[in-house]
Order: C-alpha cells, then sequence, then structure tokens
C-alpha cells in the first residue's frame, strides 16, 4: 500500500520496487561509521535495495548523507540528525527521532513513526519528511522546498522563515506559526496558538484541497482536505518599510 | 553543551541499584560534558538531629581520622562519623551545619562544603565522566533519586566548584544545560538578602534563586514558573529535593530533555541513549518535556 502511494506521487523510485537484497546492521556491535560508510561507499556495488538498523538507542548521524535509491529500516529511537541531508532514500524509523531529523533533505522520504524532536526538516530542499506523532519546536525551520507532514502537533516558531515547500500539520500548532515566511505553504488542520510576524490566513483554492489531498494520501492520514486553513506570508516583511517603526 | 540525568526509583526494590542503573546514564553523557561530572545522590534521611555534610579536598592531601578528632574536640558535645572516599568525604554529625561550615572556612580553608541536608550526598569533580564514576564509586550508591551532571564549560572556569550539581541551603541542588544571560542581576537582587555566592557561574545564581524561593514559602513548581520573569537565557535545569525531582525547560527549548517514566522509574536525560539500556526502556511512557512546563516527581 504505501508503495504504491510513493510510486504515485513521485518521491523517486522506491527500492523496493526491484529485487530485494537486505543487509542489516545492528548498532549494539557495529559503529554508525561503518554504517554510513557502507551507505556512502559500499551500497550501489553491492547490489543491496534495504538495509535495515536495529539497536539504534538513540545514536546520533544515523543514515546521514545517504545519495543512492535504498529502503533504509531503522528498528527503534535514534537521536540527533537522522537521515539528515537525505538523497533518494527511503527511510522510516520505526521510534522517535531526535534534534534535527531529515534536516538538509534534498530529495527521497523520511518517515518517523514516533514523535520528533526540535528542527525535524529543518532547511530541507527537497523530498517529503512524514512525522506520525508530534514534531517539538521549530520543526520545518528555513525550509526551501521539501514537503512536511505532521500527524500530530507541532511546537512553536515552526516553518520559521520557510522559503520553498509545504507543510501540513494534522494537529495544533503553538505560537509564532510562520513567522517571517517567505513562499512556503502551511496548512493547518488543528488550532493555532498564534501566527508568527507577516503569516496570514488565506483562501483554500481547488489547487490548496488538491495539495493536502495527495499530501494525507502520501502520509496514510486519514482527514479531509476541508478541515485545512492555508496560512502564507502576507509579503510586508519584503522591503523595508520606513514607516512600520519597528512594528510588525 | 552539557548533559543532564536524573533517576528517581518508584520501586523500593531498585533502590540499593541506584548507582548502577545511573553511571550508564552518566557515561552516555561523556560527549555533552567530558570536562567535568558530578551527582547528587538522595537517600533515606539520617535520624532527627542528625546532618549529613559532603566535603571536598580538592588536590590536597587530607588525614580525614585527624580531621574528624579536630572537630571532636572543637564540638564536645557532638557526634561525628565520617565516610571518606578518595578526596571527597561524607560526614554524618548531630552539631549544626552552619557551625560546621564556618568551622571548616576557618580552620581547613583547603575543604570545601559540597552540601549540606538529611538526605543528599553530592560528589562533583574534573574530568571524564566515566572517570570520575570511578574515582568515587558512584556504581555502588544506593538511594531514592539522584541529580547527575556531565559538563562541557562554556561561561566559566573548568574546576570543581563550577562543576553541577549546585547547592544552596539543605537537601537542594540543581544541575542545568545552557546559559544564563543575566546572572549578575539575580546576584545583586539577592545579596541584599545575605546570600552569598561561591563562584562566578551563572547556574549558581539560578540555584541561589529558587532555593530562596523556597524558604520564601513557595513550593517548588511555584518557585520555577516565578523564574520564567527573572532569569534570562536558555535552561533545561532538573533540581533534586529531599522527596523530588523537578524539570523544566525555557520558552525556546534549546537544550534538549527526554524522559521515560515506567512503573519502577522515572529518568530524565538530555539524550535517549543514555536512557536506552534502562531495564523496561522499550515499553516506556517516552516524552520530551514542554517549554515553560515543570514537571515534578515524587519518591
Amino acid at each position: 500500500m504505501e508503495d504504491l502511494r510513493q510510486t504515485a506521487t513521485g518521491y523517486g523510485l522506491p527500492a523496493t520496487a526491484r529485487k530485494e537484497a537486505i543487509r542489516t546492521f545492528d548498532l549494539a556491535t557495529h559503529t554508525v561509521r561503518e554504517l554510513n560508510q557502507f551507505l556512502h561507499k559500499e551500497l550501489v556495488a553491492s547490489g543491496v535495495t534495504k538495509v535495515m538498523v536495529s539497536n539504534p538507542d538513540g545514536a546520533h548521524s544515523i543514515a546521514c548523507g545517504v545519495n543512492a535509491p535504498v529502503d533504509i529500516e531503522i528498528n527503534g529511537h535514534a537521536g540527533y540528525y537522522v537521515a539528515g541531508m537525505n538523497k533518494h532514500a527511503h527511510v522510516v524509523v520505526n521510534g522517535n527521532a531526535g534534534p534535527g531529523a531529515a534536516e538538509n533533505m534534498m530529495s527521497g522520504l523520511v518517515r518517523v513513526r514516533g514523535f520528533a524532536s526540535t528542527s525535524a526538516g529543518a532547511s530541507a530542499r527537497g523530498g517529503c519528511l512524514i512525522i506520525e506523532g508530534d514534531a517539538s519546536l521549530r520543526c520545518g525551520i528555513s525550509l526551501k522546498g521539501a514537503d512536511i507532514v505532521v500527524g500530530g502537533s507541532v511546537g512553536s516558531f515552526s516553518a520559521f522563515m520557510a522559503q520553498a515547500g509545504r507543510m501540513v500539520i494534522c494537529g495544533d500548532a503553538g505560537d509564532a506559526l510562520g513567522d517571517s515566511l517567505y513562499e512556503a505553504v502551511i496548512y493547518v488542520r488543528g488550532e493555532v496558538k498564534s501566527l508568527g510576524a507577516d503569516a496570514r490566513y488565506e483562501e483554500m483554492t481547488a489547487a490548496d484541497f488538491g495539495t493536502v489531498k495527495q499530501l494525507l494520501d502520501l502520509a496514510g492520514f486519514d482527514y479531509s482536505p476541508q478541515e485545512f486553513r492555508r496560512i502564507a506570508s502576507a509579503r510586508q516583511l519584503y522591503h523595508w518599510n520606513a514607516d512600520a517603526q519597528q512594528e510588525y | 553543551m552539557c548533559g543532564i540525568v536524573g533517576l528517581l526509583l518508584k520501586n523500593p526494590a531498585l533502590r540499593p541499584h541506584l548507582g548502577e542503573l545511573m553511571v550508564p546514564m552518566l557515561i552516555g553523557m561523556t560527549e555533552r560534558g567530558p570536562d567535568s561530572a558530578g551527582l547528587a545522590v538522595f537517600s533515606q534521611p539520617v535520624g532527627d538531629s542528625l546532618f549529613k555534610i559532603s566535603v571536598y579536598a580538592g588536590e590536597s592531601k587530607v588525614d580525614w581520622n585527624a580531621f574528624i578528632d579536630a572537630l571532636r574536640a572543637a564540638f564536645a558535645t557532638a557526634q561525628f562519623q565520617i565516610r571518606a572516599i578518595a578526596n571527597h568525604a561524607v560526614l554524618t554529625t548531630s552539631a549544626a551545619p552552619d557551625a560546621i561550615e564556618e568551622w571548616i572556612e576557618k580552620y581547613r580553608p583547603a575543604l570545601t562544603v559540597l552540601s549540606a541536608g538529611r538526605s543528599i550526598d553530592l560528589y562533583k569533580d574534573t574530568g571524564t565522566p566515566g572517570e570520575i564514576a570511578a574515582r568515587y564509586e558512584f556504581a555502588k550508591l544506593q538511594g531514592t533519586h539522584l541529580v547527575g551532571h556531565t559538563r562541557m564549560a562554556t561561561e566559566s572556569a573548568v574546576t570543581p566548584a563550577h562543576a553541577h550539581p549546585f547547592t544552596a541551603g539543605h537537601d537542594f541542588c540543581l544541575v542545568h544545560n545552557g546559559s544564563l544571560s543575566n546572572p549578575y542581576m539575580l546576584r545583586r537582587k539577592l545579596e541584599p538578602f545575605g546570600i552569598t555566592f561561591e563562584t562566578d557561574n551563572d547556574t549558581e545564581a539560578a540555584c541561589r534563586y529558587f532555593e530562596w524561593r523556597l524558604r520564601e514559602g513557595d513550593d517548588l513548581p511555584a518557585a520555577v514558573r516565578r523564574g520564567f520573569a527573572e532569569l534570562d537565557g536558555f535552561y533545561t535545569f532538573l533540581m533534586g529535593t529531599d522527596d523530588q525531582l523537578a524539570l523544566v525547560r525555557d520558552a525556546f527549548a534549546c537544550k534538549p530533555a527526554i524522559v521515560a517514566e515506567t512503573d519502577d522509574y522515572v529518568a530524565v536525560s538530555s539524550e535517549f541513549r543514555s536512557l536506552a539500556h534502562l531495564p523496561g526502556v522499550r515499553t516506556a511512557k517516552l516524552f520530551e518535556p514542554k517549554p515553560q512546563e515543570v514537571y515534578s516527581w515524587r519518591i
């Protein structure tokens, strides 16, 4: 089911469509460096299409900098920067993620089944980050083109200075959502504690409903797009306004 | 950067193993704090009219037997017992802690009093968490709850006195990950009340501020909430008293924290990797404390 959705929406070729060769790394007996060096230097030649990681136990930088179409499944809780800088890979964390999950992702898909700590998807340029639980503060800060779908709620300062990309929040948002937004668009279903400077609600268009539906389907969340509101930049901060007296 | 750990054992059967459970937590935070480490361990209070005082000797060689003989001569009617390991000792006495502290300051200036109370023992020193745990045999510690810290100094010197936990008053300690921008404002507020400071460290200011609020009648959550307006900066604070742990993060929650709770224990750490070895952690209730929310647990 999941693979069909991924194929249908163009987040890269699902590695599972090819003949599956599995390699397992137990981080109780292997180092993260061994895992990542395999992913960076040996994966493509090895013909492995799926990498299973056990006992992650909160280690940092698991599956960072991957640049190949491979499925990676992490069974447990990951620490800082899991799947950071990801390109092409489909990474699933069957647990929680520490700060900076999928930060600076370029393409591919990262799914966190539990909750994600601060700054999830920070500066991500492409691909899709799905967080099934809550995301903490600063989710999608400085987003540069990726999509983020959060099944739960997001903390304060989420999408701060987000430049491009889309963020779908199925739960609530904390303070200052979308502060100093550029051209990223936020869709939120629940309560917003407060909007940040220059963020505003806008009418949902047919294209917005389609976008939300596509991202909800990809994530596997069963909500109606009709329940979501659109937040985008009022573009009042793009140019210096001497008359504003620093009141934004 | 620093690491914070805390453990409160709800299940009395685990209390003889408090140290064993905690040492991997502390060592797990070595990368966050390789220059110093310390912990405060709380156990069943000593009998009525007795107090415990943790004393640190630094580099100086101390004959602890001579030390206790001198105390017995100075306080003829008081009882004294001492348990020493390396350059650290816990003194149990029927004398008033303030009088003992004054005497130590006057006659044994090379010694530092780290804590006083009826439940608390405190250890802190420079070195890696692993070295310090071995030096003071942390794995053998027993008790109900503890507060630990690994330090990577960013704003004041690396010395045993600047290591955490900090204490103020009796049976109260605090550890901190973060940095405060107004510690001198706090000091100027507290010094007119006769509160004195031992270091120039920002965390000490927070510790003495909260202890002052507790003496003024606030309970711990109320004191911490009052701190939201008075303390400026970044912080995750973990505090210990004779019967509880309290945890709080500032509004921006830049400094990480995670809590694992089971029927047997509550464990707090900066990162999950320090909790991964705990029994039952895979089925524990795991959560990150929300900003400006006070979490507290009683034994």
